[in-house]
């Protein structure tokens, strides 16, 4: 894969991270979980990179590591000429306006007391980014744009449906206007009709704000349709990666070959 | 080819809304040693439907009408001492997840064997062996018996259920999203050895899934639901390939391929309502 910097809007080097975990039946023991091994990821700008990989591969982790939101062990995260791992304070905040995530579950990530204009919200005011009017206005339009109403902005977020509370969630994240997204599992606990409806949505806002997309997945058939770079992680390894096309067309890898073949219908519902 | 299990015209309703019909007239059939897939987005009555075929609904709910014939009986009326006597035994249940139909304080050879006991009445030295065939037949190491169910990854779980599923050699074997909480890998490994042990021990299978890509690789027949309603049954190739129904179709575009070739169509609830209505 090239890594030609000026084209890559985030790039991760040797990242490491190490968890102590307790073990044994009564806990007594620590145990090392290595759940970032030497990890590095390039994205290009405008475009989606997938990270594939079964449970506990550490994709998750990645995610937070990425962004901030977790200490690595080691590793850079490069990011407009910064390295966000050595930020903080003010100038990781700075930094992290255009690094937003969207996550799984829409239940989990929103606070049940807030309202929807409040979750929205927040991250204008957190980097104080316009006046109380203009805030509002924000929030209204984005809330317009994934699919909600200004009629939605005082409701709280169990009056919603699954689907409706991960549009939500995705309001949040670009209603500061970033440039990097990161999704993890953004539609693994929807229906397949609501997922369709998140996927189409967000490639559209793709385009439509210039976003570069981290998709984080197992559903192999999402990352085909969503995602034109794929990296595929076992136990906290990178193991391959690369365009997808490509890679679903010729993996390299034993490891990749068996989560191809492992896609439900791959045979019978080819179209 | 015999006809396993068939329901007819079966309608669930909660006692305190009976107007509110959950699952509405549905009818369908099993054949042995065949699989009959229910699919559907959640909240469309998969699992009512099963429950009520074990009569296992909650009791806040009510079955309207229907009859639920299994082996030429109809027991949709048995009552539960009448029920527990072939639930286990002739009619095996596996669901989604694991780990809340374990006991986690018991080993899992003990939870395996304890059908066996009841209902074939076996013991010691032959029960013991009886278990660890069951165990290698699902792919575990017969020497796991005396682990505990946290101790087993989340596919080895759902191997210990189908081993206890499977115990009695039911005629018919339920199986409400076995598959949905594990990885892909692990997923496809799940639907082959149940599909293998249908095919041997000549079991009906009637499995419950969302994924029209797990019915593709394990249904014979496909019996898809909406709003409580069966929209369109049939075997699996006429139905995946040749839809009659609107909202099938509509389902089937919104299932992305591992081609990434078909545009993805998300279903448009309210064309359907016309479209159904036409
Ligand atoms: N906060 C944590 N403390 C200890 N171990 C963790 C923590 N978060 C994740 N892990 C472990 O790290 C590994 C990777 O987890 P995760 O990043 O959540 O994987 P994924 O998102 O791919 O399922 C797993 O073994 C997991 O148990
Ligand atoms: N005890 C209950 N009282 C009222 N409604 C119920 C009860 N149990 C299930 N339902 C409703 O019945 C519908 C069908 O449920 P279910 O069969 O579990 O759907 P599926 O398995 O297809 O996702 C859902 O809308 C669900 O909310
Ligand atoms: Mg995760
Ligand atoms: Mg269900």
């Amino acid at each position: 894969m090239s890594m030609a910097p000026d084209k890559h809007i985030l790039l991760a080097r040797g990242l490491n991270k190490t968890y102590s975990q307790r073990s044994g039946r009564f806990g007594f023991g620590t145990n090392k979980v290595k759940a970032l091994d030497d990890v590095s990821i390039a994205l290009r700008a405008g475009s989606t990179l997938a990270v594939v990989g079964e449970s506990g591969s550490g994709k998750s982790t990645l995610a937070r590591c990425l962004l901030q939101l977790q200490p690595l062990d080691s590793g850079e995260v490069m990011f407009q000429g910064n390295n966000l791992a050595s930020l903080s304070g003010h100038a990781l905040r700075q930094e992290r306006r255009h690094l937003q995530m969207i996550f799984q579950d829409p239940f989990a990530s929103l606070n049940p007391r807030m309202k929807v204009r409040d979750i929205v919200g927040e991250g204008l005011l957190i980097h104080e980014i316009g006046n109380p009017r203009e805030q509002l206005e924000k929030v209204s339009r984005i809330l317009e744009r994934v699919g909600l109403s200004a009629g939605d902005l005082n409701k709280y977020p169990h009056e919603f449906s699954g689907g409706q509370r991960q549009r939500i969630g995705i309001a949040r994240a670009l209603v500061l206007e970033p440039k990097v997204v990161v999704c993890d599992e953004p539609v693994s606990a929807l229906d397949v009709s609501i997922q369709a409806q998140i996927l189409l949505l967000l490639k559209s806002l793709q385009q439509e704000m210039a976003l570069s997309y981290i998709f984080i997945s197992h559903d192999l058939r999402v990352v085909r349709h969503i995602a034109d770079d794929i990296a595929v992680m076992h136990k906290g390894r990178i193991v391959e990666q690369g365009k997808v096309a490509e890679v679903y067309a010729a993996p390299n890898q034993d490891y990749t070959r068996n989560l191809l073949n492992s896609i439900p219908g791959r045979k019978s519902l080819a179209a | 080819m015999t006809e396993l299990l068939r329901i007819e015209n079966l309608t669930i309703a909660p006692v305190s809304a009976p107007e509110q019909l959950l699952v509405k007239h549905v009818s369908f059939a099993l054949e042995s040693g065949k699989t009959t897939c229910i699919v559907g987005e959640s909240g469309s009555g998969k699992s009512l439907t099963a429950l009520a075929v074990m009569g296992l609904l909650s009791d806040q709910l009510q079955r309207q009408s229907g009859s639920i014939i299994f082996q030429g009986k109809d027991i949709a009326g048995w009552n539960n001492q009448q029920l527990r006597k072939i639930r286990g035994k002739q009619i095996g249940m596996i669901f989604q997840e694991p780990m809340t139909s374990l006991n986690p304080v018991l080993t899992v050879g003990y939870q395996i064997g304890e059908s066996l006991t009841e209902h074939l009445g076996l013991k010691g030295a032959v029960l013991k062996a009886k278990v660890a065939s069951l165990l290698q037949q699902v792919g575990i190491p017969p020497e796991r018996a005396n682990s505990y169910p946290d101790e087993l990854s989340g596919g080895q779980r759902q191997r210990v259920m189908i081993a206890m599923s499977i115990a009695c050699e039911p005629a018919m074997l339920i199986a409400d999203e076995p598959t949905t909480a594990l990885d892909v890998t692990v997923q496809a490994q799940i639907l082959k050895l149940l599909d293998e042990l249908k095919s041997r021990m000549q079991m009906g299978m009637l499995f419950i899934t969302h994924d029209f890509g797990v019915v593709a690789d394990i249904a014979d027949n496909v019996v898809v639901m909406f709003r409580g309603e069966v929209v369109e049954s049939g075997p699996v190739n006429q139905v995946l390939s040749h839809p009659q129904h609107p909202y099938t179709k509509a389902l089937l575009d919104c299932v992305p391929d591992a081609e990434g070739l078909k545009p993805l169509k998300p279903i448009d609830y309210a064309w359907l309502k016309t479209g159904v209505a036409a």
